[in-house]
């Protein structure tokens, strides 16, 4: 049985794990190229309206987003379970779109300005009136270029 | 004597990355930012005199959703998922008919000259309208945009209008406008 006796002291070899650290780097890289960043917290409960002819937002970081939905239960106590419009973390009232609107301009350079879109995360049980506000209000602030997001819904669950 | 450099322990780097990965998934999102594409009109001049561009009737479509979401299109109560076909009737206008929006040849750069439906599509909703009676409406209304543009693109260039060159997707956005107008509100409905 000589053939199969451990020759010297070593026991079996350890596994190589210089490689694992390549692999997960590689991971890394990976979702760092696929996502990105969370922004703010929602407020509001979220239902995006299906559509089928959507495109996509080719800049994210020229988009401003403004939420409108029934407040999450957790914060109904406050503000009710009416629609609400929240802007960065909290909920305003359309009069402070305008401040809003300015704010996220300043944030961009001067180029990229006239190409910020404004999208419109709205639940589909909201009501046409609150919408039609921001929009006037959009307007007004001349911040032409909207987008009513929604979310990919084949033709049949429509 | 020269004693070979021992390698230095990377199991830990492992374990930093696998933090960093892990952190990354917490603080990101995938979902991609997907929906309808609109510009709004500018805001009028309110020093400036109302000066309404007559559009004649035959080169509008009214298409009109009230409290109930119920949808009246061109004069006529209609479910949503006749609407495309109806708006697509409406802007090819392909007898000519005497109702339906009348053509402007224009130049086109790049093409040639092409018959430019003059058609508009006048949405209007009232305040108690769903948000999402409103969008099934403005899919279709795209949707019916976009089928003519891909016929056309078919037609001219023999591929799909996403399939085409840039420039060639402008001689369709040219060819075909997407003239949806988002009515200025009317303050009809109730309050909510």
């Amino acid at each position: 049985m000589a053939k199969f006796s451990r020759k010297g002291k070593g026991g079996v070899p350890e596994l190589s794990t210089s490689s694992l650290a390549d692999i997960v780097f590689m991971i890394l890289l990976f979702f760092m190229l696929t996502t990105s960043m969370r922004q703010g917290e929602k407020k509001v409960t979220l239902k995006m309206p299906g559509a089928s002819e959507i495109a996509k937002l080719e800049r994210k970081d020229l988009a401003a987003y403004i939420y409108v939905g029934t407040p999450i239960p957790s914060e109904q106590g406050k503000y009710g379970t009416d629609a609400r419009i929240q802007l960065n973390d909290s909920f305003r009232s359309v009069d402070d779109i305008r401040d809003f609107i300015a704010a996220e301009r300043e944030t961009l350079s001067e180029a990229d300005r006239q190409f910020m879109t404004v999208s419109i995360k709205a639940d589909e049980n909201v009501r046409m009136g609150i919408v039609t506000d921001i929009k006037q209000e959009l307007r007004r602030t001349s911040a032409l270029k909207i987008m009513y997001a929604a979310r990919k819904a084949g033709a049949g669950e429509l | 004597m020269a004693r070979p450099v021992q390698g230095l322990p990377s199991s830990s780097l492992a374990d930093i990355s696998f933090m960093v990965l892990i952190f990354f998934l917490l603080v990101s999102t995938m979902d991609q930012d997907m929906g309808l594409q609109r510009r709004l009109p500018p805001m009028p001049d309110p020093n400036q005199k109302v000066d309404d561009v007559q559009i004649k009737r035959r080169n509008i479509m009214v298409v009109r959703i009230n409290d109930a979401d119920r949808l009246l299109a061109g004069g006529s109560p209609m479910e949503v998922s006749m609407l495309k076909d109806k708006a697509k009737e409406f802007l090819l206008n392909p007898t000519n008919d005497e109702n339906l929006p009348e053509k402007a040849e224009q130049t086109i750069e790049g093409f040639g000259t092409y018959p430019v439906s003059k058609g508009v599509i006048s949405l209007q909703n009232t305040r108690g309208t769903s948000y999402n009676a409103y969008i099934k409406v403005q899919n279709e209304l795209v949707k019916a945009v976009n089928e003519i543009r891909d016929d056309f693109a078919m037609q001219n260039f023999g591929k799909k209008y996403f399939a085409l060159t840039e420039d060639q997707q402008r001689v369709c956005r040219d060819a075909i406008p997407q003239n949806i107008s988002e009515a200025d509100p009317k303050d009809t409905g109730r309050k909510k």
